[in-house]
């Protein structure tokens, strides 16, 4: 008898789900209205590149959360991996002294590694992933002090590597628009990881995983190896992200990290990513990570306190996942 | 009988921990056949076909396909040799489009991508073949159980199953639905695939299939012909013994007074004036077609979705009831089609799924619980419902379906609800089990409650029924006395409005 009852009009899911991203995007709009009328500052070309600059990290680090997340995982990891990954960089370019595409590879791989590693443990030995990866923030964290001596490693012995986030192959072309080359990055993960999710068999395992696991493995699919597959890119693209830091900071900075998984998960939410998985889209996520990043730079410059800029990020979190409920109810 | 048969398993052992689920159980398939695999929950058909289906791997025995013995050890190397199975609990991916969903594992590629394209077109073939019309591209989530259902079924046809196995596939379908899916078992048949047929439903059975193979606790009870055997005889190899049918013995209710009555209820189309009311130690059977509004009256009356007008009257009061919550304080308890979801706590153990709505009942001094209080009410309710279950500790999800049921019902019970609503009360529960259900019922009636049964099986409702309300489209067509025949039942199901105007005109 629910038959009928339950028959929702497929049109009115594609509007609903649009809908919620057309929110999260009216949104950040809505913030940089609001932000310009209330500071001339704000819409600087120097503050906007601030922006953009400072979202680059998270935003790295909130795709690589994207991915697990649409798995109906989670990685808590993230923030003390790409810590990590700076410090191997380090390692290898500063102790050891080699080459810089080596430093970055290595950055890559030890990204990877751990990711693989993460996967391993929550498809294989079955540990459910908050623990996992709530295990391998902790491991990595010490790890990075222990190999770190507790000490920053700086990179100056090897010239061209603050450029990498810093400098900008765009001012090269355009003068006027001196956009930093992490800003260049963080959209390259963006398309790539977008890439994978709509075109590859990777990202379609990756919705099916979140959608119904049992199903997918019913349908004769190798689901452990490719969950494993999505930590380990995950995990990479933390590589990435610990290069970005690195490269901003001029140093590894062993102390930081924990924390960012926060702010990136964060991101991911408000981008409109379902943390029961199944759903969830990159562009969301960049334009949650925006929102965070506007957030910050548009109270600091109103000079509200910083201990009030988290009680409004912290709000609109839950007024995000609240949008998304109401929206659920609409079906 | 020459011929080899397509599938042959032969002393087939399965044991769970603490369940030996399978003891030397045997199940022949010949191509082009449709074989029915009957036996109560629990006695081992899932199982058996899972193990052919490679999900499980059996203990013992042995699998010859096409006369030869294989090793099936996943589901992948099941579809690589033709063995397509459609599960009970639908195995689809609701965020996924209906061709994602059939094409998963084996997504055509083009330059190792994706290509959808081609993924879109093989689905439109499918479905064309199907006669269905549906959307590749539309998903999963939005689809009806019935379209969802169709949508496995284009699975496993994707994968030229020359064994396909269906596992209850018309618990969630209509009428329609159910013909539809004949005329493509019946081509799949022609064309030579053999097809496994689990359902509880006999007179599906009949129509679709050509043997019945019986299971009773893991064990092959016997083969049978499916035309020629009469149903009492599978019955009573199902069960082990000969059901008697009993007599309905209808109680002269007529001069208790009136439980539950509800005048004029009203809400959108789903609801469309009914009024009804029922005298305790009276069972009053709801019947209609699937869409009829009776789940929607329930749970109007229930207080679980609004309504736009209409009284409800407990014991001659007129009560306002806006949630459940109400309905509960009245004495009013429904227990819902869908139990899994609504009406059992499955992760919890028997005793607390008793008490969870009584908790106020067993809470003492400082919010704690009276742990041995709750023990003791939920064993004089396994003792009285004679639920079978090794302790009241044991977890509700491990019981069978009838059990569980009289879980839920126990829980009613002690909330004190002496107006009891029952939505498909033995959706999923098999022959031997229905049967104690439905002593339990008149057992409740006899105590003095009064009771209203929502069924889509006719033969359940004219089993139980003192009285039978009969809806059509969202009103009520007419109230028959108990004892009537399904054809004034499907007569009153099927008044559509314009024959009511013409009724009421004449």
């Amino acid at each position: 008898m629910t038959d009928t009852a339950a028959t929702p009009a497929k049109s009115g899911i594609r509007i609903s789900g649009a809908f919620h991203r057309l929110l999260a995007f009216s949104g950040l709009i809505a913030l940089v209205v609001v932000f310009s009328l209330a500071s001339p500052n704000f819409m600087q070309t120097q503050n906007v590149l601030a922006i953009l600059q400072a979202t680059s990290v998270n935003g790295v680090l909130a795709i690589a959360a994207t991915l697990v997340i649409i798995t109906g995982g989670i990685d808590l990891s993230v923030g003390t991996l790409m810590t990590f990954c700076a410090v191997i960089t380090g390692v290898v370019l500063t102790y050891l002294g080699l080459p810089l595409p080596l430093g970055v590879l290595a950055s890559i791989l030890a990204g990877m590694g751990c990711g693989l590693v993460s996967g391993v443990v929550i498809a294989k030995l079955k540990v459910p992933p908050f623990i996992a990866t709530l295990g391998m923030m902790l491991i990595l964290k010490g790890l990075s002090l222990v190999i770190s001596g507790t000490r920053p490693i700086y990179f100056n012995d090897t010239p061209g590597f603050d450029q990498i986030a810093r400098g900008s192959l765009v001012e090269a072309v355009l003068p006027a628009v001196p956009l930093p080359n992490g800003v260049l990055i963080l959209f390259a993960v963006a398309i790539f990881a977008a890439f994978v999710l709509s075109k590859t068999a990777l990202g379609r395992y990756t919705f099916a995983l979140g959608s119904n696991e049992e199903a997918v493995r019913l349908s004769g699919v190798n689901v452990d190896r490719w969950k494993i597959a999505v930590y380990a890119l995950a995990g990479s693209i933390c590589g990435v992200a610990g290069l970005l830091i690195a490269s901003r900071l001029n140093s590894a900075q062993p102390a930081l990290g924990q924390g960012y998984e926060l702010d990136a998960i964060a991101a991911v939410v408000i981008g409109g990513t379902s943390l029961s998985g199944g759903r969830g889209t990159v562009l969301g996520t960049l334009i949650g990570a925006l929102i965070i990043s506007v957030l910050a730079n548009g109270l600091r410059i109103l000079s509200v306190a910083q201990e009030w800029q988290t009680v409004v990020t912290g709000s609109i979190i839950i007024l995000a996942v609240y949008a998304d409920i109401l929206r659920r109810r609409t079906l | 009988m020459a011929s080899i048969p397509l599938v042959d398993m032969v002393g087939i052992d399965k044991s769970f921990p603490g369940v030996r689920a399978l003891s030397q159980a045997r199940f022949e398939l010949k191509a082009g056949e449709v074989h029915a695999l009957m036996g109560e929950n629990g006695a081992g058909k899932s199982t058996l076909m899972k193990i052919l289906s490679g999900v499980y791997s059996r203990d013992a025995g042995e699998v010859r396909l096409n006369g030869q013995p294989v090793e099936i050890t996943s589901p992948r190397q099941a579809q690589d040799m033709g063995i397509g199975i459609i599960h009970q609990e639908l195995a689809l991916m609701r965020d996924l489009t209906a061709a994602q969903n059939i094409f998963i594992g084996r997504e055509p590629r083009r330059f190792g991508l994706l290509d959808e394209g081609a993924l879109n077109r093989a689905a439109q073939a499918i479905f064309d073949s199907m006669n269905l019309r549906l959307s590749p591209t539309v998903l999963v989530e939005s689809l009806t159980i019935a379209k969802q259902q169709m949508v496995e079924i284009a699975k496993a046809l994707s994968y030229r199953s020359r064994v396909l196995i269906m596992d209850e596939p018309t618990a969630a379908l209509n009428d329609a639905e159910i013909a539809e899916l004949f005329t493509i078992i019946n081509r799949l048949k022609a064309e030579g695939v053999g097809i496994v047929y689990i359902s509880h439903k006999m007179d599906e059975i009949k129509r679709i299939s050509d043997r019945v193979t019986v299971m009773r606790d893991g064990e092959y009870v016997g083969t049978v012909p499916a035309a020629d055997t009469p149903i009492e005889t599978i019955i009573s190899m199902m069960v082990g013994r000969t059901l008697t049918n009993e007599v309905l013995d209808i109680p002269n209710t007529a001069a208790n007074p009136v439980a539950l009555e509800v005048r004029n209820l009203n809400r959108g189309r789903d609801i469309r004036d009914v009024s009804l009311m029922v005298r305790k130690g009276e069972i009053l059977g709801l019947a209609g077609l699937m869409g009829a509004g009776r789940t929607e009256v329930a749970r109007a009356i229930f207080g679980a979705d609004p309504r736009d007008s209409g009284e409800i009257w407990v014991n001659g009061k007129r009560v306002g009831i806006s949630s459940p919550k109400d309905a509960v304080r009245s004495g009013i308890g429904y227990l819902s089609e869908d139990r899994k979801h609504f009406g059992l706590a499955t992760g919890l153990d028997v005793r607390n799924n008793i008490a969870l709505a009584s908790l106020k009942r067993f809470t003492g001094p400082g919010g704690v619980l009276d742990d041995r209080a709750m023990h003791e009410v939920a064993e004089k309710y396994i003792r009285q419902l004679t639920i079978k279950t090794p302790s009241d500790t044991q977890e509700a999800r491990l019981l069978s379906g009838g059990n569980q049921q009289k879980v839920v019902i126990a829980k009613w019970l002690l909330r004190d609800c002496d107006i009891l609503i029952f939505d498909e009360p033995t959706r999923g529960i098999d022959v031997g089990a229905k049967a104690e259900i439905y002593k339990l019922l008149n057992a409740l009636a006899e105590q003095g409650r009064a009771i209203i049964v929502i069924s889509s099986e006719l033969p359940e409702i004219l089993r139980l029924s003192h009285r039978i309300a009969v809806m059509c489209e969202g009103r009520l067509t007419g109230t028959l006395p108990g004892g009537s025949s399904q054809e004034e039942i499907m007569r009153l199901a099927t008044q559509r409005e314009a024959a009511m105007e013409v009724r009421h005109a004449g």
